[in-house]
């Protein structure tokens, strides 16, 4: 049965069902317990943001808080994957894979092919990602586009919580690693979400609005941002459709694809930086796959290639808006052949 | 055979490690000779020179237990099983190599054999070995982990963190540090600040000890103890084997920061396989004659390795892309 959930409740519950389910699954983080070795209260955080609260009653030490040490856990996560665990190991914000990158991209990332099929590493790695927190530059970014460039990696980016519990219990199932991405402006976003447990494919995308005047391409806060603008526009007689990625490795581009071939405009959304973005990535296939179907320009709605500022004035112009994503659609229908 | 056998091993056992010795060092002279004829493509670390560490260790583990080894990783390989034909073809590039040709020297693996890699990345073993120990911690079979590392990779942070780590969560992990006394080409001592690794295991709070690593039955010795203590949930340890290494850091390296005399002398007073032949026969347990015919039985497995491995296909376009997903 269905009821509205946080998307912070979401993750909690899909750890918790594939616990009960699989005992090899087990999680490890900084503070994913808290109070480790204290004298107060254990389970004192569940979390830095209380996702993970409640897990360690039901599940004992099968949680296990970490040292600050990054390189050492992420690795033993990955380490225990290839030797027949299913790790979930908390990285707490993405902006922190710069310490522990190694064991990501040149270990987990490569030991299936480079082992020639013979090693498995079916590790998750959950992060927390996005603006929005006023928390500057190394504690807000959506790296999103360094994990998608390496071959090996699956990358999920979910925008309700019914995504959420979905995808990540694929990604806990899945025999690949798989970063997924925790948008914190999204924790307390609330959704229907069933309680009996099920798992949502990957490389599925999802059309959430439907329209035949231009798509956008979207995943993670942006799904938000672009359904905004969807609402300001169809006042102005304009309907567009939406397209949330929802994983951006694997990729569905055929959907994309459809939906540029039916609409004929494009506008990627994508809270990354726009350098050899998730958007520069889409905008190109499309460009390759879908020239002919084109009425008009692609637009990208991007920050600036800037770092994510402190001051709450200019995060909030860092972050893309609806009303940015509403002039470029506006852009796109002035621009090309009529 | 005259006398008792004074050794912690039967003279099967010693038979068998002198095999495995011999194995490795002639895998690797052969490789050096092919290497420098232009047969084998890429990087090679070669491990000539510090058999005895490798066998000595890897005597005590079962394939349940895991190793991740370093860049300088075919000792390890052929010490904990790995089949030698798999491993020429993979160096040789091949199909049916121990990771089909896409590994290489570098990253050649079997985890059916508890090898869980080479690494072309110093220092990257050790937190992995972490992981197969809290793995083994969880499977409560008594497995244990070992990761190995250089004396130049263990100034990495990776290094330093699982120290941490594996006393932290008491994790059945032994770490090895394979001190030859060079990091690439610049000496240990520049490069380390601490004289002794069991002071730098002590400041994390893990036993350690230093043994000389040409010497096999010290490793043996050792290594054992350390391991038992790990599989009864005594927790990790760190081994220092101070030993030396035949050829260059890679191979082409013409070694021209070594001393005047250093390589003819390591190579007369310090091979560990002379002074394994040297202690078993002066007591009596192995003729000369005995060891010569392995040295001849092992001279004909690598030479079988490597015509197999020319003899190999090629992997071809197909195999491009199989064992990852593509989606484009």
């Amino acid at each position: 049965m269905a009821r509205t959930i946080s998307m912070k409740q979401a993750i909690n519950e899909a750890l918790d069902q594939e616990m009960a389910r699989d005992p090899r699954v087990i999680c490890m983080g900084e503070d994913i317990v808290g109070g480790a070795g204290a004298e107060g209260e254990k389970d004192a955080w569940g979390g830095v943001l209380g996702v993970t609260k409640g897990l360690y009653a039901k599940h004992g030490d099968r949680l296990m808080d970490t040292p600050l040490s990054e390189s050492a856990y992420i690795g033993a996560a990955i380490g225990a994957a290839a030797c027949g665990m299913r790790p979930v190991a908390e990285l707490m914000f993405i902006d922190f894979m710069g310490v522990c990158f190694d064991q990501i991209y040149n270990q987990a990332a490569k030991f299936r092919y480079m082992f020639g099929g013979k090693a498995e590493t079916p590790v998750v790695i959950r992060t927390m990602v996005g603006a929005g927190f006023r928390a500057a530059a190394q504690h807000s970014q959506m790296l999103t586009p360094l994990f998608t460039h390496i071959p090996g990696l699956k990358v999920v980016c979910p925008s309700t919580p019914y995504d959420t519990k979905g995808l990540l219990i694929q990604s806990i199932r899945d025999n690949d690693p798989v970063i997924f991405c925790e948008h914190k402006a999204l924790y307390d976003f609330q959704g229907e979400v069933p309680e009996a447990s099920y798992a949502i494919p990957f490389g599925e995308a999802n059309v959430v609005r439907e329209g035949k005047h231009c798509s956008i391409v979207t995943y993670g806060l942006m799904v938000h941002r672009a359904l905004e603008a969807a609402a300001t526009l169809a006042k102005e007689g304009v309907e567009v459709e939406i397209v949330d990625l929802r994983t951006l490795s694997p990729l569905d581009m055929d959907t994309v694809i459809e939906s540029v071939t039916k609409t004929g405009r494009l506008v990627c959304v994508d809270e990354a930086s726009p350098r050899c973005s998730i958007a520069a990535d889409i905008s190109a296939q499309v460009a390759m796959r879908a020239f002919g179907a084109l009425k008009a320009q692609i637009e990208m709605v991007t920050p600036p290639h800037t770092p994510v500022p402190f001051s709450p004035a200019l995060e909030d112009l860092y972050i893309p808006s609806g009303a940015q994503v509403a002039d470029a659609v506006r852009r796109t229908l002035k621009g090309g052949k009529h | 055979m005259a006398g008792t056998n004074p050794f912690p091993l039967s003279r099967d056992e010693l038979l068998k490690c002198y095999r495995t010795m011999g194995t490795i060092r002639e895998f690797e002279d052969r490789l050096h000779i092919d290497f420098g004829r232009g047969d084998i493509p890429g990087f090679v670390h070669l491990y000539a020179g510090e058999e005895a560490s490798a066998t000595g260790i890897m005597s005590h583990l079962g394939d349940g237990d895991r190793i991740a080894s370093t860049h300088r990783g075919h000792g390890h390989c052929i010490s904990k099983g790995v089949d030698v034909v798999a491993m020429m073809k993979e160096i040789y590039g091949r199909k049916g190599g121990a990771c089909n040709g896409k590994g290489g020297s570098m990253h050649i693996a079997d985890v059916s054999k508890g090898m869980m890699g080479a690494n072309g990345i110093l220092g990257a073993g050790a937190p992995l070995a972490c992981g197969a120990a809290l793995a083994a911690k969880y499977r409560k079979k008594g497995e244990v982990a070992i990761s190995f590392v250089g004396d130049g990779a263990s100034n990495q942070g990776t290094f330093l963190e699982s120290l941490n780590l594996a006393a932290v969560w008491n994790l059945p992990v032994l770490f090895v540090v394979e001190n030859n006394g060079y990091a690439e080409s610049t000496s240990r001592d520049y490069g380390t600040a601490v004289d002794s690794y069991v002071d730098r295991a002590a400041g994390f709070g893990l036993p350690g000890i230093t043994v000389d690593g040409t010497d096999f039955f010290a490793v043996y010795e050792a290594a054992g103890e350390m391991i038992k203590r790990a599989r009864e949930g005594g927790g990790p340890a760190l081994l220092e084997c101070k030993m030396v290494r035949f050829h260059g850091h890679f191979e082409g390296d013409a070694q021209t920061y070594r001393g005047a005399g250093e390589l003819d002398s390591i190579r007369a007073d310090q091979d560990c396989m002379k002074k394994f032949r040297a202690q078993v026969t002066a007591a009596g347990v192995i003729t000369a004659d005995e060891f010569k015919a392995i040295d001849r039985e092992v001279l004909g497995v690598i030479e079988n390795a490597v015509k197999e491995a020319k003899a190999a296909p090629l992997p071809t376009l197909a195999d491009l892309t199989t064992d990852v997903y593509v989606t484009y």
